[in-house]
């Protein structure tokens, strides 16, 4: 029993980190049609703004730095996509070789500036105890996450059901062509949708830090776990996202738990029957 | 990709000069500089000890004006990325464009094991770092040898210890899930289990973990402790989950010689201290040889040589030995490698000897992780002297068995 609960609650802890991981990845190939390889990257460079951050400035508040690194994030991502991404807006193909050779860049610059070893992103240390509850032990942090988790998925659900701007986001998604025919410039709310999901996944990564620690090859490590989520999920829905995060955190932990020698398959398993049986994903819709 | 292979071609022409000039230097028939490769993966995820290694044996080299046996040294580095099939490209460009007389590395088994084939066939004296048991066993080259240790060699004095002095008798073991990690659970089951203790579970995680959260929940904690058989950075990430789950107060930690290196404690805090491992090396080792060494590499490079700085160390260390005993005479390769294997070299890790198939006989060092000068170290709390790759078995017994793996020897005694 006590196995159980304490995977389910690992399993929940790490479905909250991927959909802080891939809701903004949701959220660009939603909007552009482009699947963001930098995205790892993007994530990666988040944790290393806050594993730098904090180990130079002791006392720095994880919180903080989450924004922080976020913001930063999110100014190169905006830069990224005015400089280079909209030059290739007929050449998908291109569009994705670019991203992907942005990644390798981004991951050879930390390489570079911060050297090999793993850098930590210390817990806060008023989470660092250990939780106890009915004889269980969980770590605090982990709880803390899947909280903010859910915030995050309340606030991007109000951001694109309720606001101006994300009734424009949702008629760039069903059709961008009829969108800006309106009068809606799509050109500018892509580089707003870039921008955002870039700073999520760079404020994720501070979040993510405590768990995955700074270490060349994170961005390798998360961008696979990116495209599962949002492919099982459905492409450019937040809700499928969320949903699928959580899927694939209790695939990923059982599975690795029960089954330790077949983990990848478990993993990319249900991945390869949703493509094949429900292409547009559990919750994607068909025929934009 | 890039091509970041640097060459260091000694720029002192005056101090060249000086060489060629002074008398009672013997160096025969050679011509130019002795040219050494190194093979390191300075990119990739394997680059922080790929670096180390560059920058030990350049130090190294540096330190003796660029001249092994009065001879120039070129030192040409390639960079392997860790990936075999750039190590096979890197290492004919270095035989067949650079003519290189010898070759130190690389690093990971997988790579040493891509390019072994070819530096037989090419005859080029190669002194290894890599761990895997085979290649210094059942499938030795006499091109080849190892001066660090195979992946189990330095677990078995650990084992003994650990039932000797520490007194364990059921242990978990967790590595990394590939031939390193393997290998090394496997020599130290096999020796804590033939001195009577248990071996009650074998957890391996697959070489890139994101998050350890649910290996960490899986330990069986009635066992005394915890084998961490980790290499490079996963270790320190494993650990860091395994104190949020507040074992640590549960279960004791032990680990294998690349779970707690020097480039791993420099990252690390409070939480690693008291933690026992084993190593053919320690920064801390009080010899007259490492007491040059350690010292003078944390001063340039502000922290201590681990596993990968030593180990090139201690390649220049043998070859300079072989150099002088066959008067720099580095064209003929036979010599050099006879010279290699049958010399004894006094080194940064004690004396260095050779068995038969090339590989290391040579001190191994418990250590435990201690706080000196505001810093973490690895103290040597025992030294075993002289460990050879077949520990106390007999050598012929030993080679009949398989090689080790996952699931050899077989573990009888795990709990369900």
């Amino acid at each position: 029993m006590q196995f159980w609960i304490i995977q389910g609650l690992n399993s929940l802890s790490l479905g909250g980190l991927l959909f802080l991981l891939s809701s903004g990845f949701s959220l660009i190939f939603g909007l552009m049609r482009l699947a963001n390889l930098t995205h790892g990257a993007f994530f990666m460079l988040g944790t290393y703004f806050g594993a730098i951050a904090m180990r130079d400035y002791s006392g720095l508040d994880l919180w903080v730095t989450a924004i922080g690194a976020g913001i930063i994030v999110a100014a190169l991502g905006g830069l990224f996509e005015r400089l280079v991404l909209t030059r290739l807006k007929s050449n998908p193909l291109g569009q994705v070789l670019v991203t992907l050779g942005m990644a390798f860049i981004i991951s050879d610059a930390c390489l570079v500036l911060w050297g090999g070893d793993s850098i930590p992103v210390p817990t806060p240390h008023y989470l660092q105890a250990p939780t106890r509850l009915f004889g269980f032990v969980f770590p605090t942090y982990r709880l803390v996450l899947v909280g903010i988790a859910v915030a995050a998925a309340i606030g991007l659900y109000v951001l694109i059901d309720r606001t101006r701007l994300g009734a424009m986001i949702r008629a760039g998604v069903d059709d961008s062509q009829m969108a800006r025919a309106v009068g809606i410039p799509v050109s500018r709310l892509f580089t707003i949708v870039f921008c955002l999901g870039a700073g999520i996944a760079g404020a994720a990564g501070v979040l993510g830090g405590p768990i995955l620690s700074a270490y060349p090859g994170l961005d390798a490590d998360m961008l696979p776990l990116a495209l599962i989520v949002v492919i099982l999920g459905g492409i450019g829905s937040l809700f499928g996202a969320f949903v699928g995060s959580f899927i694939i955190g209790f695939i990923y932990t059982f599975g690795t738990v029960l089954f330790p020698e077949l983990a990848y398959i478990i993993l990319f398993l249900p991945m390869i029957f949703v493509i094949a049986f429900r292409p547009q994903g559990l919750f994607g819709r068909l025929g934009t | 990709m890039t091509i970041s292979r640097r060459q260091f071609v000694s720029t002192l022409a005056g101090a060249s000069a000086a060489s060629l000039a002074s008398p009672g230097l013997s160096f025969a028939q050679g011509s130019g500089p002795i040219r050494v490769g190194l093979l390191a993966a300075k990119t990739g995820p394997l680059a922080s000890g790929g670096i180390d290694m560059e920058l030990a044996l350049t130090m190294f080299l540096k330190d003796r004006d660029n001249t092994l046996a009065g001879r120039k040294v070129e030192l040409i580095v390639a960079d392997t990325a860790g990936v075999p099939a750039t190590a096979r490209t890197k290492t004919q460009e270095l035989v067949e464009k650079n003519n290189v007389h010898c070759i130190i590395g690389p690093l990971a088994a997988f790579e040493a094991l891509a390019i072994i084939d070819y530096l037989t066939e090419k005859e080029i004296p190669t002194l290894g770092v890599s761990a895997a048991e085979d290649m210094t066993q059942r499938h030795p080259s006499p091109w080849y040898v190892r001066l660090t240790s195979t992946s189990a060699q330095c677990t078995y004095p650990l084992a003994d210890y650990s039932l000797k002095e520490l007194k364990y008798k059921k242990i978990v073991t967790i590595a990394d899930d590939f031939a390193y990690g393997h290998e090394m659970c496997a020599g130290f089951q096999r020796a804590f289990e033939d001195g009577g203790g248990k071996i009650i579970q074998k957890i391996f995680t697959p070489l890139a973990t994101p998050d350890y959260g649910s290996y960490v929940a899986q330990v069986k904690t009635d066992a005394d402790a915890l084998f961490l058989g980790t290499a490079g950075s996963n270790g320190f990430r494993f650990l860091r989950q395994f104190i949020e789950y507040g074992l640590k107060d549960k279960i004791a930690v032990i680990g294998g010689m690349t779970a707690l290196d020097e480039s791993v404690l420099r990252n690390m805090g409070d939480e690693a201290l008291g933690i026992i491992t084993t190593s053919w090396y320690s920064a801390t080792l009080d010899n007259p040889l490492n007491k040059a060494f350690a010292p003078a590499f944390r001063k340039q490079f502000k922290y201590d040589p681990g596993y990968y700085a030593a180990s090139t160390y201690l390649s220049g260390q043998v070859l300079e030995g072989a150099l002088k005993t066959i008067k720099a005479n580095a064209e003929d390769k036979k010599a050099l490698m006879a010279a290699i294997r049958g010399n004894n070299v006094d080194t940064i890790r004690g004396l260095v000897k050779f068995d038969e198939f090339g590989n290391v006989i040579g001190n191994v060092y418990i250590r435990k992780v201690t706080r000196s000068d505001g810093r973490l170290v690895n103290s040597v709390i025992k030294t075993y002297p002289d460990v050879s790759q077949f520990w106390t078995y007999d050598k012929k017994e030993f080679l009949k068995n398989p090689v080790y793996s996952r699931d050899y020897p077989p573990a009888k005694n795990l709990e369900l």
